[in-house]
């Protein structure tokens, strides 16, 4: 049976050349770079060799990168050590409406600590818009956080435009780039912002290790507290393998980023072309023009996600979902309710995210198998049977 | 995944609906009953795996019960017949056996018009 992944946004292969730059520090590079003797000096150096490769991915100065175990981890770091270390300014806490749950989430605590968190509503396409930005920021506003791009309906958000409303007030303006690093052109300058994150995973790295970019002069507390890595912001004896891995991901990503969305682009367009055309009552998610190269989101009215993902994979194909039943915590995505999906079409999400192993075939076999999955789950639903019932009715 | 019964009966003696599909669970169970026995059963549902499995499961251990026999199908003996449910698709149990519940129901209420309508 044919495998077809189309899943990475939750994490991308292990591309082979940076396994091979990874293995040494598994085997006899073994030291610890902050160790005075020999067996420091080539971790120490590899690891710097790391950031400067990182940093060149998103045009930022090597000393600005801090390495964190995920972007999770980065992310975390950027909304509670930056608020903390800006706490004497003021209290409030900007963050967009559909941003990743460590984002969310770690602002969520910050609120439970004596801030004041607000979330910035998004359109229907995800988008974030300057003015609503400008209509929310306070004189004691002292975080924004927009995501750069979101992984579960692909938009692309306008975050320079965004850095110059929140440049006129004294706030610090984070992006989780997680979703963008690696996969289009960034560069911190143009962006615009302070704090940016980003994780080896999302270009065909290690999972397990993460950055996050910070503004040379802006102060943040440290979330691990421990020896003095990281320029004392981020304790813990560094995962040299990982970082390897990132700085070997960062690097190969740059020289082929433009092959590779060459690559996806056209992919993504069939499969969104395929799917309008086989499949009626489907809606794509997220902006039309404006989205990630890779990624192709849906919603199939009258089924339900999981089910889709689950006779999906018996026919070999790798997707996700937005749906309540495909989250442990039964709740509708946060997302497509943040863009005004009606509830039971938000329940029919699904979301292809491709990758550089993905080939023309792959998406010509998920066109085929996709419309009698939706048709048998359709065959099944009171939904359709009602739709088609009321259908008739009318004539 | 290859569910049976699922369907609807046109001229059904009951109708049970139960779930929304804001929740992301719904169901409805249609059956016919012949000697106080479920001669048909069969369903439509909007939902996941676990959602369609139940139903499945739930119209097959209904199918040629007595209505009390069928009426005294709960959700742990559904789950219990699928080899065990993860904790976090329980709720797509309980709706299986509700549906059908809701299915006798509707029928026991229409017998009692008729009868009703009968005996005057």
């Amino acid at each position: 049976m044919r495998k077809v992944y189309l899943d990475h946004s939750a994490t991308m292969p292990l591309d082979p050349r940076i396994l091979e730059a990874m293995l040494p520090y598994l085997r006899d590079i073994f030291g610890n770079p902050s160790s005075l003797h020999d067996w420091g000096e080539a971790p120490r150096q590899a690891l710097e060799v790391a950031r400067v490769q990182v940093a060149r991915l998103i045009g930022a100065q090597p000393q600005e990168m801090i390495f964190t175990g995920s972007a999770t981890e980065a992310n975390n770091f950027a909304i509670k050590g930056l608020a903390l270390a800006q706490q004497d300014k003021g209290k409030h806490i900007l963050v967009s409406a559909v941003e990743h749950f460590s984002v969310l989430n770690a602002a969520r605590t910050m609120g439970k600590l004596g801030f004041e968190v607000s979330q910035l509503p998004v359109d229907k396409h995800g988008l974030v818009y300057p003015e609503e930005v400008k209509r929310r920021l306070r004189q004691d506003t002292i975080l924004v956080s927009v995501m750069h791009a979101n992984a579960e309906i692909g938009t692309i958000e306008p975050i320079a435009e965004i850095a110059k409303v929140v440049k006129e007030t004294g706030a610090i303006f984070h992006t989780d780039a997680a979703a963008t690093a690696g996969a289009i052109p960034l560069n911190v300058a143009e962006l615009g912002v302070d704090a940016l994150t980003l994780a080896a995973n999302q270009f065909y790295g290690p999972k397990g290790v993460g950055a996050l970019w910070l503004r040379r002069g802006v102060r943040i507390m440290p979330l691990l507290d421990g020896g003095i890595q990281e320029g004392g912001r981020r304790a813990g004896t560094e995962n040299m393998a990982a970082i390897v891995g990132l700085g070997k991901a960062a690097e190969l990503a740059q020289q082929e980023m433009s092959a590779r969305q060459e690559h996806l682009m056209p992919l993504r367009d069939r499969l969104i072309q395929g799917v309008a055309s086989r499949i009626e009552h489907s809606y794509l998610t997220g902006h039309p023009t404006g989205r990630l190269p890779g990624h192709a989101s849906f919603c199939i009215e009258f089924i339900e996600g999981e089910a889709m993902l689950m006779l999906l994979d018996a026919r070999g194909i790798a997707a996700s979902s937005g749906s309540s039943c495909t989250s442990r915590a039964l709740k509708a995505s946060h997302v497509l309710t943040a863009i005004g999906l009606p509830p039971e079409l938000a329940q029919g999400s699904l979301v292809f995210t491709l990758g550089q192993s993905n080939s023309r075939e792959d998406i010509d076999y998920v066109l085929e198998e996709l419309p009698p999955v939706v048709e048998r789950l359709r065959q099944m639903s009171p939904l359709f049977a009602k739709f088609v019932k009321a259908q008739k009715g009318g004539k | 995944m290859q569910p049976r019964n699922v369907g609807e009966i046109e001229d059904a003696d009951g109708v049970g609906e139960v779930g929304n599909p804001v929740c992301g669970d719904m169901m409805t169970f249609y059956i016919k009953v012949n000697d106080n026995r479920l001669a048909d059963v069969k369903f439509k549902t909007f939902g996941c795996g676990a959602a369609i499995a139940v139903s499945s499961m739930v119209s097959e251990m209904a199918k040629g019960k007595t209505i009390e026999e069928a009426m005294a199908i709960t959700n742990h003996s559904v789950a219990e017949e699928l080899g065990g449910l993860p904790k976090n698709k329980f709720h797509c149990s309980n709706l299986g056996a509700d549906a059908l519940h809701k299915a006798i129901e509707d029928y026991l209420s229409k017998k009692g018009q008729v009868a009703k309508a009968k005996g005057g």
